[in-house]
């Protein structure tokens, strides 16, 4: 019976071996394999930042499958769009979860993609070599905000209405061809239904397409010249007697394990959105959204949806609409001219001076502050607030040139350094809990087991947050 | 980097069970993403049952109304004709509907419920063309056998008034009889399931 | 302890609804109270069908979704004529009603997710005598609101008082001078009932959604620890 058994499977294997022997002598796969996976040296300190990158991947598949399915049952007809996106809610099998998987998906696309572009700033992963990796990305993350906008008009909703005609309309404050522009963009006077037809056009098949040739480009690109590291070292400058990196490790199996725990850490709060929050209190699903488009009537308050809003309140910010608009546009500009702005040969901010330090932080405050400022209404003091956060924001682009070259850094060590994994974090906060805290009696519980209740401790907090701000301090210098 | 032995049992017990897991998520996403395709709550609203009004019918008429979207004929069938329903047998592939689909309470030569009210789904058995209706006798086209049936003009396939096949063509069965039922001596409603019994 | 999560989960997105500075009056939904919803189904066909539809929503689903059989759906709620597949349509013509309204009474299918219940609430407690208006009435949250309040024998005439502020004149109270047939407390239920069954109509799903994510939740977890135990174990070879 064994006998029998082995032979049979001894069978399958040849039989598979012959097939696959046919495929790898037309086509390169086990080349691609070991170049992309088994054999792409990875440098082996990657920590929680670098999750994002295979995120962004899994996110836009999502797009695209439940993208297919959704226009299945979706009309890109003015009278028809906003009743056949209820009908998918409602009528069609399932509809709801694919469409809620979409809507979510487009923002957990940004979430992941600026986390992201967060991490290739702090570690100055746009630097020489990989400015055409980060050039890449920043033209995939112009085609995502193309793809996202468009998209939200399909809904047609008031805010997909009146949001259109609002970011149409900065087209018409561009010189001379300004108002032709606009027209021909929308192919009418105002958003219509052309406007929706051709935004259908461009959300479903041309931008898509861009995204994903983009995105082999960006892997491509990233691939020849290796990934960077929290440490910004290259890690092909020491290499091992077999022609390895040092501090390198194959992609596969190392990174493909790790990211699967990424993946699932992921789907666990894209599934909790989804399912329980799919609105997310009107930052994903705008409520007046729900309303279908009414040329006539604009409703009070529109605001983009939340990934728009930091460069919406730069727009709003400069008293000027053409202005405005080179300021909005200039926004993204100052980011694809990063590379050659950092002038700093150190890569990794953990080894870079205090002023690219704090002028980073500032940075980041006022990218955050901006996109609140965005949602917000604008008033006298929201617009002055608004002005001043965008000075900071492109004050820490155009002053890079200045200061970098003379940079204060510390010295870059020659070989990575340990990454803490998730539990050494996890004893580090268990040990800053207990400082923090005094023990008491130990309790005798009604299960029968004891317990230590603990109180808080005024002069353990004290000491715990004095160390806290010296730390601060200390790795902002 | 000192290498210890590695466990690969467990390597290969976790990485299975990985794998297990994430083939069950899979199935479970997969289907949504198959049903969605499934007819909708509207398909089915539309495919609701339809009544229909038999009091105008002429003797040899033939109605046609659409249920789920395909024509159903209504036919008032003369004496005549369910006379030689009864004798001209000989050419049907399944005089007597065994292989065929109706339900029980027409599975009768006239596969019907009355003799006189002959009610068929008008599509062809083949693949899905709807026969045209030809009641009279020996046309020149169709030759002196023809006694009056419908005929497909997609691929030839012939049946009689009661919607059985003739022998020798490519539709495989007799045509369907949708279910339906008698509300009033006059009012037929088509597409109604047989009901289940009222759960309490 | 199920409908304290519901109501959380419901009252979490309102926080942020913002509603032209009158301040609503929080309503308790409760979408696990089918007896309620269905009472709300009866209220809405009585006084509302007639000329807001609710053309997304499907007799067939309220039957299915609210655990009543179709033909108590069709006798009790439905309106004479109505199908069990039919949509919640009204029998009112569109050009009648805005001759009538001056504008066409907007479908009310997603009322819920636009305007949030706490608004529908206040809006529908929120009448006022106002006898300067065509129709003899305001509203608190809808200033100069075109609709007649449809509920007004129930619950009996509201009259304002107004204060100055700042040199303008705004609402303080209203109260009621005229009772109505239910009593203030019956009323307020009954209100209730109608904003709980257009919470539900705005999102027939999410009653399906919100049992179904627990276990969508517990198979990741499941799915990142087998993940992280696989990871731990290959990582020995370079953590070492």
């Amino acid at each position: 019976m064994k006998n029998k058994l082995n032979v049979s499977s001894d069978g399958l294997k040849n039989s598979m071996n012959v097939s696959t022997n046919w495929l790898l002598k037309r086509f390169p796969l086990s080349k691609m394999w070991n170049d992309h996976m088994a054999q792409y040296y990875a440098p082996k300190n990657f920590n929680f930042w670098y999750f994002f990158g295979s995120l962004a991947l899994l996110v836009l598949v999502n797009q695209i499958i439940t993208g297919i399915l959704l226009t299945m049952n979706y009309k890109p007809d003015a009278k028809l769009a906003f009743d056949s996106v209820e009908y998918i809610m409602r009528d069609v099998d399932w509809g709801w979860l694919i469409r809620y998987m979409h809507s979510t998906g487009a923002s957990a696309f940004f979430i992941v993609i600026y986390l992201h572009m967060f991490r290739g700033m702090i570690y100055g992963s746009y630097k020489k070599p990989r400015e055409l990796v980060w050039i890449f990305g920043m033209l995939l993350f112009v085609c995502l905000m193309a793809e996202a906008f468009m998209g939200y008009l399909l809904p047609w909703g008031q805010m997909s209405y009146w949001g259109a005609q609002v970011i149409i309309s900065l087209f018409s404050a561009i010189p001379v061809i300004g108002e032709d522009l606009s027209l021909w963009v929308r192919g009418d006077y105002v958003i219509s239904d052309a406007t929706l037809n051709r935004f259908f056009a461009f959300h479903v098949i041309a931008v898509p397409l861009a995204l994903i040739i983009l995105v082999f480009l960006h892997i491509i690109a990233l691939h020849e010249v290796g990934s960077n590291n929290p440490d910004g070292i290259e890690i092909k400058e020491s290499k091992d007697p077999w022609g390895h990196p040092v501090d390198g490790i194959p992609f596969h199996p190392y990174y493909t394990v790790k990211d699967l725990v990424g993946v699932g850490v992921f789907l666990f709060f894209f599934a909790t959105i989804i399912f329980y929050m799919p609105e997310m209190g009107g930052y994903f699903l705008e409520h007046a959204n729900f309303i279908p488009a009414d040329p006539l009537k604009t409703p009070e308050h529109i605001a983009p949806l939340w990934y728009f809003t930091p460069f919406y309140a730069i727009l709003r910010a400069i008293p000027d609409k053409f202005m405005g608009v080179i300021a909005m546009g200039g926004a993204i500009v100052v980011l694809f001219l990063l590379p050659w702005l950092d002038r700093c040969k150190v890569k990794s901010i953990r080894y870079r001076g205090g002023i690219f330090k704090k002028a980073f932080v500032l940075f980041i405050i006022s990218f955050i502050v901006l996109g609140y400022l965005g949602t917000q209404p604008a008033t006298p003091g929201y617009t002055m607030l608004a002005r001043v956060f965008t000075a900071i924001y492109f004050g820490f682009f155009l002053l890079l040139p200045l200061y970098t070259p003379w940079e204060k850094t510390k010295p870059v060590p020659k070989s990575v350094t340990h990454e803490k994994t998730a539990m050494e974090d996890y004893s580090a906060l268990v040990d800053t809990f207990d400082k923090m805290t005094v023990k008491q009696d130990p309790i005798k519980t009604s299960w029968g087991s004891t317990v230590t209740p603990v109180k808080p401790d005024a002069a353990g907090i004290k000491n715990v947050l004095i160390q806290l701000a010296k730390k601060l301090k200390e790795s902002l210098d | 980097m000192t290498r210890e032995v590695v466990d690969k049992s467990k390597r290969q017990f976790l990485t299975t069970a990985l794998t297990v897991v994430g083939a069950v998520g899979t199935g479970y996403l997969a289907v949504p993403f198959i049903s969605q395709m499934q007819p909708s709550a509207r398909a089915m609203a539309a495919g609701a049952p339809v009544e229909v009004d038999i009091s105008r019918i002429e003797p040899g008429q033939l109605i046609r109304i659409a249920w789920r979207g395909k024509p159903v004929w209504v036919l008032s069938r003369t004496p005549e004709v369910l006379e030689i329903l009864e004798k001209d047998t000989a050419k049907l592939a399944d005089p007597n509907s065994k292989d065929s689909d109706q339900p029980d309470d027409t599975s009768n030569s006239y596969r019907s419920i009355r003799p006189e009210i002959f009610i068929a789904v008008g599509l062809c058995t083949h693949l899905g063309c709807s026969p045209t209706f030809r009641p009279e006798i020996a046309p020149n086209d169709l030759g002196d056998d023809w006694k009056g049936g419908f005929f497909c003009p997609c691929h030839g396939s012939g049946f009689d008034l009661a919607g059985r096949v003739f022998k020798s063509v490519p539709a495989p069965t007799n045509l369907v009889v949708p279910p339906y039922r008698y509300i009033t001596d006059t009012q037929i409603i088509i597409g109604e399931e047989p009901k289940k019994e009222a759960s309490a | 302890m199920k409908k304290i999560i519901y109501t959380f989960l419901l009252l979490l997105p309102l926080s942020v609804m913002a509603s032209g500075g009158v301040k609503l009056q929080s309503v308790d939904i409760d979408l696990s109270d089918f007896d309620s919803m269905q009472k709300g189904a009866k209220h809405y066909v009585t006084y509302c069908l007639g000329c807001h539809s609710l053309k997304h929503m499907r007799y067939k689903r309220i039957a299915v979704d609210l655990n009543i059989d179709e033909d108590t759906v069709l006798e009790e709620i439905a309106p004479e004529g109505a199908g069990i597949y039919n949509q919640m349509h009204t029998a009112m013509d569109k050009r009648d009603s805005s001759k009538w309204f001056g504008t066409t009474p907007p479908d009310l299918s997603l009322i819920a997710r636009s305007r949030g219940p706490d608004w529908i609430y206040s809006y529908l407690k929120g009448f006022y005598k106002d006898e300067s208006k065509p129709l003899g009435v305001n509203n608190t949250v809808f200033k100069d609101v075109g609709m007649p309040n449809m509920l007004w024998k129930l619950q009996g005439t509201q009259t304002p008082t107004f204060t100055t502020v700042e040199g303008q004149e705004v609402l303080a109270y209203l109260k009621l001078t005229k009772p109505g047939t239910l009593s203030p407390g019956e009323f307020d239920t009954m209100v209730t009932e109608l904003v709980n069954f257009l919470v539900y109509v705005g999102e027939p799903m999410q009653l399906e959604r919100i049992t179904m994510g627990k276990y969508v939740l517990l198979f990741f977890l499941m799915f990142t620890i087998i993940a992280y135990l696989l990871k731990k174990e290959y990582w020995k070879d370079i953590d070492s």
